[in-house]
């Protein structure tokens, strides 16, 4: 039986490399893999709740929290995005081809075990709080924590 | 090949498949055999690999048309 581990740390919150970390995510759970991801920086974006977050925030932050509202269902492409229109393609080609969307993709990887840990010190510094995340997140934690399993991962991915 | 269970994929892309296949194969029995039917070329060395990682064995494929069915034994017969 496999006792790997992987791990994945989620420092962007564009919907093509969200797609790609989760499709890595879901195919080592699916061969018996320990995977955990990492959300960090940009990478929140797409495990925040969708619409606005609360708390306790500074004007700077709060400006971010609104150009950067996220929620997996928001995200736009790494290129071609051409305000909007490329995303929108990009979701209803994948559609036509049976491909999950990420929020699906993140429901299949949580029925697979696959662990989300959110990123502490990115969340100061955005002023998010833990209830502005998706009850999915099953921890939060700093870098320490990510070294601790990524030592023990054979497969540890930067996306 | 004769298969105790047929899972169909035509149209799925990967990790689909493969997802599949792991969700199915508690299905079986140990012994049993999964029919994973594709139309995906991918699943040719994907199944191989998860059957490895996994400690089920790897039957074989058979291709017909651009239909490939794989076929995967459950372990611990």
């Amino acid at each position: 039986m496999n006792e790997e581990s992987m791990t994945i740390i989620v420092f962007s919150d564009d919907l093509d490399r969200g797609l790609a970390a989760f499709n890595l995510a879901n195919t080592g759970a699916s061969m018996g893999m320990k995977v955990s991801m990492f959300f960090t920086f940009w990478g929140l974006g797409v495990i925040k709740k969708d619409g606005s977050a609360k708390g306790n925030k500074s004007f700077m932050q709060w400006m971010m929290g609104f150009m950067k509202r996220g929620g997996a269902k928001r995200l736009k492409m790494s290129q071609m995005h051409m305000l909007g229109m490329g995303t929108a393609t990009m979701k209803s080609l994948m559609k036509k081809n049976h491909m999950p969307s990420l929020p699906e993709m993140m429901v299949l990887a949580k029925e697979q075990g696959v662990k989300f840990i959110a990123c502490t010190t990115s969340m100061a510094l955005m002023g998010l709080e833990e209830g502005d995340f998706i009850p999915e997140v099953d921890e939060f934690a700093g870098a320490a924590t990510y070294l601790g399993l990524a030592t023990d991962s054979k497969v540890n991915l930067f996306i | 090949m004769k298969a105790d269970q047929t899972l169909d994929c035509i149209g799925l892309y990967c990790p689909m498949p493969i997802v599949k296949t792991a969700q199915r194969i508690r299905e079986l029995e140990p012994g049993e055999v999964l029919e994973v039917l594709s139309d995906d070329i991918g699943i040719k060395s994907d199944m191989p690999a998860w059957a490895e990682k996994t400690g089920n064995e790897f039957l074989g494929a058979e291709e017909e048309g651009g239909e490939i069915k794989v076929y995967v034994r459950k372990a611990g017969a």
